[in-house]
């Protein structure tokens, strides 16, 4: 106890290089929990289930298709018929396809035009459906209307009852302004899945909207409001699917990528994505390279504040050592300052970590719809305490090996 | 003749330092000393005379390149330096010329350091020596913000607070202007006196030494020869 008494002291007299020091470490400490920790997170998240096995699209890259019709981002790469759709959906060992359509906004969050199959026969996570916020209901096939997604009815101010006019493209800025008039009729509850992001209005919506034109004969087809529209025509963006088994995946995507022509086949979803993180990998070693750097530059500031006070301080070991100190004890006092240093930064670190993981948190929430678990165990929550405890010693040692040479007679001489 | 009723005994004691150029230098050549429990001795040296060289090997800050020192009976010669540094810390107290304050600590700190490393942290205690000392509204201040005489106060609380059996002065009132120092001379004997605490001070100042019944001229007992004391105090 006495060390601590002693070192709590010290820190205090030298208050300013030991905060400076303090927030080097938990800086090094945060950059090392988020880099570890958010890289986890977010492969943890892209790779998560996300209650489809496989996308069906138009010919492309897989990748695309995904990050289009799971998360909702970027471009969609073409249309596939209807009746590729119909087709698919009909395949023994697919058990449910669920048609998606894009092309619209509103207020920058996406329109999907699908099915009630999405509403009625899917589920997600453990077997939970799409529920509405009472008393709302999902939208009827043949009407305006529109299923809101709890994030994006938070964002859009979008609510029961109200209505909207959807914007050709995935802009909000775009200049187009479809003449439909869309009316909220439910508000999904919230599924931490990047469907939170999206606006559903039936397939036929999209099909009908004015100035879109269908071609899924190759021929341009404007539906006219009063005809049925046949279904050789008809296009759709994407087909999520659940497939029987991960044999069933692969035997499709052999079928469907290897010996077609006209669609691509991302199976299975969680792969697709492993994949773009695998190949991230180098990346994120090379920032993990840069937070072991700046961990190791902690230490490195830790070991030059102790050594520059190091002078002014030969007094005051020789003083503690006159009133009993034993040498060995100066020279735990000076590693246990380091590691005193080392380790309230790093438990700063932890709330830096939470501050910047919340941040990333949000941002990806809003940004793609996907829920990182910022608290969740990881690993690096482990190590990093210890881990500074242990660096703070090896960089406490140097300075700690000259306090312990001091030689008390020499030192306590009277300095004028 | 030295034992039995004496606290320090010093015997043949001898202490030599190398020069820059490796020549031995004598500084210290003591046949005997010696001091009883409880009484308060002075030494008379002049500067360079190894009085602080002595002090400190009495301290166990060193060691005698012959001779023995028994404090209580113990030979601290003998002793490993971790061993001399929990002998220092539980039975002896040391003054010291400049105070030796721990600037980053405040006053009842610098007591409380005091007994860390012998008896254990007394903070109660620590405070009822300082408010003896006059210093009750001060036990916050650090060392800069009291006075020289206040700081010596501090000084003298601190080397009683392990209840020393033997306090080692060193010119302790060097500091002091002729009044302070005959005031805080006298605060220092009669606490030392209260504590039962022996008390060995050196000092070079007549107007200090005189206070004391027993007085021993340093350059009579230090048969070492001069020129290398004044080259190596």
């Amino acid at each position: 106890m006495t060390l601590l008494w002693i070192v709590g002291r010290s820190l205090r007299q030298h208050a300013l290089s030991s905060v400076v020091t303090v927030l080097v470490c938990a800086l090094a400490s945060g950059l090392v929990l988020s880099v570890f920790s958010l890289e986890r997170q977010a492969r943890a998240a892209f790779t998560s289930d996300v209650g489809f096995d496989a996308v069906l699209g138009a010919r492309g890259s897989e990748l695309q298709l995904v990050l289009n019709a799971v998360f909702h981002l970027e471009t969609s790469p073409g249309n596939i018929p209807w009746t590729l759709y119909e087709e698919i959906a009909a395949t023994p060992g697919v058990d449910l396809a669920v048609p998606y359509a894009v092309g619209d906004n509103y207020a920058g969050f996406r329109l999907v035009g699908t099915s009630d199959t999405l509403f009625n026969e899917w589920t997600f996570g453990d077997d939970k459906s799409l529920a509405v916020v009472p008393p709302g209901t999902f939208f009827d096939s043949t009407r305006a209307e529109a299923v809101v997604g709890s994030q994006a009815a938070r964002a859009t101010g979008l609510k029961l009852g109200s209505t909207f006019e959807p914007i050709h493209g995935f802009s909000a800025d775009s200049q187009y302004v479809h003449q439909t008039t869309y009316t909220v009729v439910g508000v999904l509850e919230p599924t931490g899945t990047p469907i939170d992001r999206v606006i559903f209005i039936p397939i036929d919506g999209i099909f009908r909207m004015d100035g879109h034109v269908l071609r899924g004969t190759g021929e341009d087809y404007r539906p006219d409001a009063a005809t049925e529209i046949p279904d050789e025509h008809k296009e759709v963006s994407a087909v999520l699917m659940k497939l029987s088994s991960p044999r069933r995946a692969r035997t499709l995507s052999e079928q469907i990528n290897r010996q077609g022509t006209v669609a691509t086949l991302a199976a299975p979803i969680s792969g697709v994505m492993a994949d773009i993180f695998d190949k991230l990998g180098r990346a994120v070693d090379v920032l993990r390279a840069v937070a072991f750097l700046v961990i190791f530059e902690g230490a490195l500031s830790i070991l030059a504040a102790l050594w520059n006070t190091m002078n002014e301080r030969r007094r005051e070991f020789a003083i503690l050592r006159a009133l009993g100190a034993r040498r060995r004890t100066v020279f735990s006092a000076i590693v246990l300052e380091a590691s005193a240093i080392a380790v309230i930064g790093a438990a700063l670190g932890y709330l830096l970590y939470g501050l910047v993981g919340l941040a990333a948190a949000a941002y990806l929430k809003s940004e793609v719809g996907v829920l990182l678990e910022v608290f969740v165990w990881q690993p690096v929550f482990a190590w990093v305490l210890p881990g500074a405890a242990l660096l703070g010693i090896a960089a406490g040692i140097l300075p700690a090996a000259r306090a312990y040479a001091t030689e008390v007679a020499e030192n306590l001489r009277p300095t004028s | 003749m030295l034992r039995g009723m004496n606290l320090l005994e010093i015997e043949g004691l001898a202490k030599s330092y190398l020069d820059p150029e490796g020549r031995r230098q004598d500084v210290l050549r003591v046949e005997s000393l010696a001091v009883g429990e409880g009484e308060q001795m002075a030494l008379r040296g002049r500067s360079g005379s190894g009085k602080t060289t002595l002090l400190n090997l009495i301290a166990g800050l060193g060691l005698p390149d012959a001779g023995h020192i028994r404090i209580g009976g113990t030979e601290i010669t003998t002793l490993s330096e971790a061993a001399r540094d929990r002998f220092r810390a539980r039975h002896l107290g040391y003054v010291f010329q400049t105070f030796n304050l721990l600037q980053g600590y405040t006053a009842l700190e610098n007591v409380v350091l005091g007994m860390a490393f012998g008896p254990g942290r007394d903070r109660s205690a620590a405070q009822g020596l300082l408010e003896r000392l006059g210093l009750g509204d001060r036990l916050h201040y650090r060392p800069g913000q009291l006075s020289v005489g206040q700081q010596q106060r501090v000084a003298v609380a601190r080397a009683l607070a392990n209840r020393p059996r033997l306090v080692l002065a060193d010119e302790p009132t060097g500091n002091l202007d002729p009044t302070h120092a005959g005031e805080a001379l006298e605060l220092m004997r009669s606490m030392c006196t209260d504590a039962g605490a022996a008390l060995l001070l050196v000092s070079h100042d007549e107007a200090v030494l005189e206070r004391f019944d027993r007085c021993v001229d340093l350059s009579d007992i230090n048969t070492a020869r001069p020129a290398t004391a004044e080259a190596t105090r």
